[in-house]
């Protein structure tokens, strides 16, 4: 690989916000991505790449954050890939084994490439976010309870 | 944008990945079991740039372990994405690290820099998944897996002749033409 950062696809600012839609539809429960999903209208023409295939993948977890990676264990993972009638491709990888929430979430990354896109991150997009950054605080506070502060009384001097 | 341009070309693979590849993956045995026998195989999409057969052959046999070489007027940019979607096969520019090869005869050479595997490990070999025209039925085969005779035209009788000669080793070629497949593999004599 070419150490030209230029190339590095991980830079490229049209990326780094497929990948934050993506990250916000796969994380949103598949309920209510379909609920949100309602005031599109009726779901766009679209043809398989790759029909939704249920997998495995090794899921991996570093202790306190920081540590050595280690193996956590094996999550479930649907994927798929569709494309619409004017040819944009839509992908989606979401844990489970919903494949309607497969679809409707490759649906979403397809149609926020095209000229939907405004319409697709004020409807879909921005209230699922909201829902999960709602639901991190919660946790958040909730872990926050049971927080307990560690200190070292200093001793002589 | 590029990504996009190129993702627009996309085709896609078998209606029913894995009912049709292990249609597609009995007719690839067949062939290769019996040389000279013409199957039939052909996915949902086909890139341009490639047969229906080699299509079908290539979401079969590649996955992200087996290296496959690309001759050039098959290497396009459409056929790569096509590939690299689908199968994860790396694509390599030397064929000496290829396990499968994918193009017009002419293009193959020079024929010499492909595995042929080794007296203890014959299957380290390259498969040629050759392109042609049409399968024809000019030369004569003999040999393993063929009762009497079978017709099939070889791209070239010369090489089958010096491949054989390297039994155990050698290397073995399907020929595509369409959506029909057949194959030669490195037991089969080649004649006239």
């Amino acid at each position: 690989m070419p150490a030209d950062p230029a190339s590095n696809p991980a830079d490229d600012p049209l990326i780094r916000a497929r990948q934050d839609w993506m990250s916000v539809l796969a994380k949103a429960p598949g309920t209510r991505l379909a609920a949100v999903m309602e005031a599109l209208g009726p779901e766009p023409a679209h043809s398989w790449l790759r029909a939704p295939e249920f997998g495995a993948v090794m899921s991996r977890g570093r202790a306190g954050a920081t540590g050595a990676p280690f193996n956590l264990g094996e999550i479930t993972v649907t994927r798929c890939s569709l494309r619409l009638e004017d040819g944009t491709v839509g992908h989606a990888y979401i844990a489970g084994r919903d494949a309607d929430h497969a679809r409707r979430a490759a649906l979403c990354d397809a149609l926020l490439q095209g000229p939907r896109a405004a319409e697709l991150q004020a409807t879909v997009i921005a209230p699922l976010r909201a829902d999960l950054a709602r639901a991190a605080a919660e946790a958040e506070a909730r872990a926050d309870k049971t927080r307990v502060d560690f200190f070292t009384m200093v001793r002589g001097e | 944008m590029h990504a996009t341009q190129s993702a627009q070309d996309l085709a896609p693979g078998f209606a029913q990945p894995p009912l049709d590849a292990a249609a597609c993956f009995r007719a690839a045995l067949q062939a290769m079991a019996r040389p000279g026998t013409v199957h039939s195989a052909a996915p949902a999409g086909v890139p341009s740039g490639l047969s229906p057969a080699a299509s079908a052959l290539a979401l079969t046999l590649l996955d992200h372990e087996t290296p496959v070489w690309l001759a050039p007027s098959v290497a396009t940019e459409t056929v790569r994405t096509w590939l690299a979607f689908h199968t994860g096969a790396p694509v390599t520019p030397r064929r000496e690290d290829a396990n499968f090869a994918i193009g017009p005869w002419d293009e193959m050479a020079p024929l010499a820099e492909f595995a042929v595997g080794t007296p203890e490990y014959p299957d380290r070999s390259a498969t040629l998944i050759v392109e042609v025209a049409d399968l024809g039925t000019t030369h004569r085969l003999t040999g393993p897996g063929i009762e009497d005779t079978a017709h099939l035209t070889h791209p070239d009788p010369a090489f089958a002749r010096a491949n054989a000669a390297l039994f155990p080793c050698g290397i073995d070629l399907f020929l595509t033409a369409g959506d029909r497949l057949a194959a030669i593999p490195r037991t089969t004599r080649v004649e006239g």
